[in-house]
């Protein structure tokens, strides 16, 4: 019964943001395009024989590199700005008092319009493969599983933290500078600009302790059939899902306890 | 008796757009944090490509670090003047605002790209200067009067030619409307300009310099630091920012024509 409505709340809400998302269709196209920065470094990468030292091959290259469009194309989350904007705004007030928490509004924001930016992404891979067309494969289908999964866990990690940094807006006003300044370490340590093995030792050493890897590495380098540690990878995934919720949940109820509404 | 007029008008812009920014102050704060490792990053992503090649593209690692100085100067000057005007444009014509700048005894355009500033850009124009004298020592370049001239008028074209980028895309919203994050994708084809245009293949080296002038903009001030710059590539600089600049105002003219108040 409980399941059922809550099931029912949350295709209703899927409904509603798809179609809200599918009217913006060119401004999804243009987030689309900004994404293709891992194309240009795969093109500072091969063009300069970067890889040899790190002994990986072209067309490994290129499928890690596409993987990374891909896997950042759907664990982009945008949710502080999104909130800081509504709290501002004092929109916050009517969405608290409804039987749902806001944020499975803005979480199925997040997938509505993951939905609306495949097709695509999935023109910029046709493009990629056109050009070159040497490193088109065809993942097998555990591979392929395996890394949705993956990648809809990185988008979960993304999401918690920033869902942690939004609910700061109840403290701060203007949650989002920390976003851009958390960003920083996410871009360079990430893996969408250079892939972690080429990382010096004095990185490497632990590098893998902190969610970044997981977050573009992990799930590219699955999804291109490079060697990975897989059991590993979901396992350290799952371990920072599990650390990020309750603290999310701990600041989202000392939060509204401290909301105010505009003009109290 | 003009220009006094626009100089008295924009002491008032700095005034109050100063005076609302300094309310959030460790918003600043974070900003500043945010410049710095975002510099970091970019000189580690560096070392990584020059871990085992002594060059890319014909230049030395000391050499890049002159393009990534030049850089973070160009990229302080978009975050305090560029991002926060001109990505206002979307909003004066989505809410039907662009009418009362209008209606000003003032031109638009100028009051449109100078109303507000963000005072933590400051910082990471001051970084990149503070690099870029770090490489004048490491390369051992000699300051005479003629290298000042020349390396000052190289970095002003390459300001204009940003100015004129981000204002043209800026100015197409009078026909899409909520095309906010077009500027995002300029962005994002931005970032490759933290690189030697060199290191990249050919048809994007063409497509850098021909669609969107990447190359005018870091890699020729670049050269003329490093006194390798031939004269006609200066002189195609100055003349490509004075076309950029005037088209782009032509431009706002035109699409001006075409602009039909909110409710209209």
């Amino acid at each position: 019964m409980i399941s059922n409505l809550i099931n029912r709340k949350i295709l209703t809400l899927l409904k509603v943001q798809y179609s809200n998302m599918l009217e913006y269709r060119v401004e999804i196209a243009l987030w689309a395009i900004s994404g293709i920065i891992p194309f240009f470094m795969l093109n500072i990468w091969t063009n300069n024989n970067l890889n040899e030292s790190i002994n990986i091959s072209d067309i490994e290259l290129s499928r890690y590199f596409l993987c990374a469009f891909f896997v950042r194309q759907f664990s982009v989350v945008w949710v502080v700005f999104s909130f800081e904007e509504d709290s501002l705004l004092g929109k916050v007030s009517p969405y608290l008092i409804q039987p749902l928490n806001p944020f499975f509004r803005y979480f199925a924001q997040h997938l509505a319009e993951q939905i609306t930016r495949f097709p695509f992404a999935i023109i910029i891979a046709f493009f990629f493969f056109i050009f070159n067309p040497e490193s088109l494969w065809i993942p097998n289908l555990g591979i392929l599983l395996l890394s949705i999964i993956s990648t809809f866990f990185s988008f979960l990690i993304q999401f918690l933290i920033q869902s942690i940094v939004a609910c700061l807006c109840f403290w701060t006003e203007k949650a989002s500078s920390i976003e851009r300044l958390l960003f920083i370490p996410t871009l360079f340590l990430s893996g969408l600009l250079a892939p972690v093995v080429s990382f010096p030792e004095y990185i490497k050493s632990w590098i893998y302790l902190t969610p970044f890897p997981y977050m573009i590495d992990f799930p590219a380098n699955l999804l291109s059939g490079n060697s990975t540690n897989v059991s590993g990878g979901i396992s350290m995934q799952i371990l920072w899902i599990v650390l990020l919720f309750p603290l999310f949940k701990k600041i989202w109820s000392e939060g509204t306890k401290k909301y105010t509404a505009m003009g109290s | 008796m003009n220009t006094r007029k626009y100089l008295n008008v924009y002491k008032n812009f700095l005034h109050t757009s100063l005076a609302s920014e300094l309310e959030y102050k460790t918003n600043i704060l974070i900003d500043l944090l945010t410049a710095i490792l975002s510099l970091i990053g970019s000189i580690f992503l560096l070392s990584i490509f020059f871990q085992s090649n002594s060059s890319i593209g014909g230049w030395e690692f000391k050499q890049a670090l002159i393009i990534q100085g030049i850089y973070t100067i160009l990229n302080g000057i978009t975050n305090t003047w560029f991002n926060p005007n001109l990505t206002e444009i979307v909003k004066h014509i989505r809410e039907g605002t662009l009418d009362f700048v209008l209606l000003k005894p003032i031109d638009s355009q100028f009051f449109i790209s100078l109303k507000k500033i963000t005072p933590s850009g400051f910082l990471e124009i001051m970084l990149g200067v503070c690099l870029l004298i770090y490489c004048i020592k490491i390369n051992q370049i000699d300051l005479n009067l003629g290298f000042v001239i020349l390396s000052l008028i190289t970095i002003i074209c390459s300001i204009f030619i940003l100015y004129s980028l981000w204002f043209f895309i800026s100015t197409t919203t009078i026909w899409f409307v909520k095309t906010w994050n077009a500027t995002e994708v300029l962005r994002s084809f931005l970032y490759i300009g933290r690189f030697p245009l060199n290191s990249f293949s050919f048809s994007l080296r063409i497509f850098f310099s021909v669609f969107i002038p990447i190359a005018f903009i870091t890699t020729i001030p670049s050269e003329v630091f490093l006194g390798i710059s031939q004269l006609w590539k200066i002189l195609l600089e100055v003349l490509v920012a004075i076309v950029f600049l005037f088209t782009s105002r032509k431009f706002w003219l035109f699409a001006l024509k075409f602009y039909t108040s909110a409710s209209s």
